[in-house]
């Protein structure tokens, strides 16, 4: 708080406190509307959807299909929502590079208002998860708590994706990726749509406060770092294993060779 | 080919004869000759030795300050950032006073110690005057204690001493009960509703979508003094697929509610938690040692190590729309035990 009183006549304070009353809004919005309905749209017009449309017949119906409504190499798209559209064209999962087990990450391929367009399109076909709004992704708010977030993480996420969000292996060649440097959006979207292979986790399993609290947990270690100094991609006993094995190996072979040998 | 179907082995001239191969018999090269080293020889770098010695005990008493240093007056508050540097200076501190003491008294000895090289000669192994003398005492111990003699003390002997170790038993027996039929059951009954790990707030069916995955615990559980104990046993994965997919054997039709399955997350194998959940493939993996179970197979193992499906939890819902189990498990979970049979 003292810190908080210190920064009161930073010429940014007016727009924390404007996020911070977007923020207070948009929570009690959440908590009046039931758990499972879609989330207020981004506002989108109809030359968006139009624009979108042509992108999408362009780029994407291909493999979805003409309408989107599916084909034996993609498929349907009615009812994923604009999130999912969002989610993975926005970091370049899709279009998709080439067949394999699953989508890679890639520099995305499209504008951020092209993806929009696109989002705009697919949402149009069907009711799904809508891109989540500011007021739901920032993690600077009061109520928010970072240590909830991570007893959450470990009980629903951390299976895959490591307790310390490193990311780890599937079957056949799939994989969670780590989450460091993901965008809270991204983030976000991913939890509600579930891509590829990830289980959906909608606003009924986890609230969008605990979703927040998760998002605030991924920030701060992402912030803080490893407790223990240099953490090898904390990936575990394999690459400490290796480590220890190749580096620790190596200093006793040291000294067991200076023990040993004549002083000059 | 050369021809080799004439003559004999003795005139060949390839073929090695007696006393052809015989080397001169190998002499002992004795120890090298002596080589002084510099600190022999020089006084200055004998000097310089005794400074790198001093100097590297210095190091070690140093290492234990640094140690104190971070024990005592690191601060610990709630950030990760105070932890750390505790860590690091902990971590070196120990690793210097070790080291320090360490190599200074290797390079004590190999510079300053004297270098004069010794060689002791075995001595003669066991005499057999020796082997006699020590049969003879044992024999004579054994005479004087009377014990072959005296058959009252040498049974009472061995039933006390077969009787001191009994209670061994009994002590053993007090480090817990005997665990009975616990690994046989969970708390999951009929009527026990389930409700998410952590919050342990119930589960609506409508709540569970398609390509859903709820982590489960039973209802009541965190009011339970020793709850990880039930914990350990009762944790449920809860996932929706689409109905089509799943195909249920005979006598489980009822056990999943309209593509709403519930099986154990306590791998077969070793009790790891299977919870890596592919929504698309329909795969269940264990992370410790890759056992798979597919889902629509009722989660038979379609790789790894377990030889035995997840067992499933027969669920339903109730009157208020919330899942409930409708049975215990059908047999008990987790991994093989002797009497599971």
């Amino acid at each position: 708080m003292k810190a908080l009183s210190q920064r009161r006549r930073h010429p940014l304070a007016a727009i924390a406190l404007l996020l911070m009353g977007l923020l207070v809004t948009g929570g009690i919005y959440a908590v009046a509307s039931t758990a499972n309905e879609a989330q207020a749209q981004t506002a989108v017009s109809a030359s968006d959807v139009e624009e979108g449309e042509k992108l999408f017949v362009a780029n994407c119906a291909t493999c979805h299909g003409m309408g989107a409504s599916g084909t034996e190499d993609g498929p349907s798209l009615v009812g994923v929502g604009a999130a999912s559209v969002d989610f993975q064209v926005g970091t370049g999962r899709m279009p998709l590079q080439m067949q394999g087990p699953q989508a890679q990450v890639k520099p995305p391929q499209f504008t951020d208002e092209q993806t929009r367009q696109m989002a705009a399109y697919v949402a149009s076909l069907g009711a799904g998860p809508a891109i989540p709004g500011e007021e739901v992704l920032d993690t600077t708010g009061e109520g928010v708590d970072p240590a909830n977030g991570g007893e959450l993480f470990r009980v629903n996420c951390a299976m895959c994706h490591n307790a310390a969000a490193a990311g780890g292996a599937l079957t056949r060649g799939k994989f969670a990726p780590g989450l460091e440097g993901v965008s809270a959006k991204h983030t976000y979207e991913a939890m509600v749509t579930g891509p590829q292979n990830m289980p959906v986790f909608n606003d009924a399993n986890i609230t969008p406060e605990e979703k927040q609290d998760i998002i605030a947990f991924l920030e701060v270690i992402d912030e803080q770092g490893s407790p223990g100094g240099a953490d090898l991609g904390a990936l575990g006993p394999v690459s400490e294993g290796l480590f220890i094995w190749v580096a620790g190996l190596g200093v006793i072979i040291a000294f067991t060779v200076w023990l040993t040998s004549r002083s000059s | 080919m050369a021809d080799r179907s004439h003559g004999s082995p003795e005139h060949s001239g390839t073929v090695a004869k007696p006393g052809q191969g015989e080397v001169q018999k190998f002499q002992d090269p004795g120890l090298p000759p002596h080589r002084p080293r510099l600190a022999d020889v020089d006084p200055r770098a004998e000097k310089r030795a005794e400074r790198q010695v001093g100097m590297l005990f210095t190091v070690s008493i140093l290492g234990t300050l640094i140690f104190f240093f971070g024990y005592f007056f690191i601060p610990l508050d709630e950030t990760i950032a105070t932890l750390r540097l505790q860590n690091l200076l902990l971590g070196l501190g120990t690793a210097f006073a070790m080291l320090g003491i360490g190599v200074g008294i290797v390079h004590w000895a190999k510079t300053l110690m004297p270098d004069h090289e010794v060689s002791e000669d075995r001595h003669v192994l066991r005499s057999e005057a020796d082997r006699v003398d020590a049969e003879k005492i044992v024999g004579d111990i054994l005479e004087e204690t009377g014990i072959k003699r005296r058959p009252l003390i040498r049974n009472t002997l061995l039933g006390a001493g077969v009787l001191a170790v009994l209670p061994a038993i009994a002590i053993f027996r007090d480090l817990g009960p005997l665990p009975g039929d616990v690994l046989k059951h969970t708390m999951w009954d009929e009527g026990v509703r389930l409700t998410r790990d952590p919050s342990g707030t119930p589960i609506r069916a409508s709540d569970v979508t398609i390509g859903s995955a709820f982590h489960v615990i039973p209802d009541g559980l965190n009011d339970l003094e020793h709850k990880l104990e039930e914990k350990a046993k009762a944790v449920v994965l809860l996932m929706r697929l689409n109905p089509e997919s799943l195909a249920p054997s005979p006598g489980r039709e009822d056990w999943g509610y309209e593509g709403i399955v519930a099986y154990s997350k306590i791998c077969t194998h070793v009790g790891c938690p299977v919870a890596l959940y592919e929504q698309q493939t329909h795969h269940l993996l264990c992370p410790c040692h890759q056992s798979t179970f597919d889902l629509t197979q009722e989660c038979k193992v379609i790789f790894g190590p377990a030889v035995r499906p997840l067992p499933q939890l027969p669920i339903s819902v109730d009157d208020e729309g919330y899942l409930v189990a409708t049975s215990d498990f059908q047999e008990p979970v987790g991994p093989s035990f002797w009497e599971r049979g």
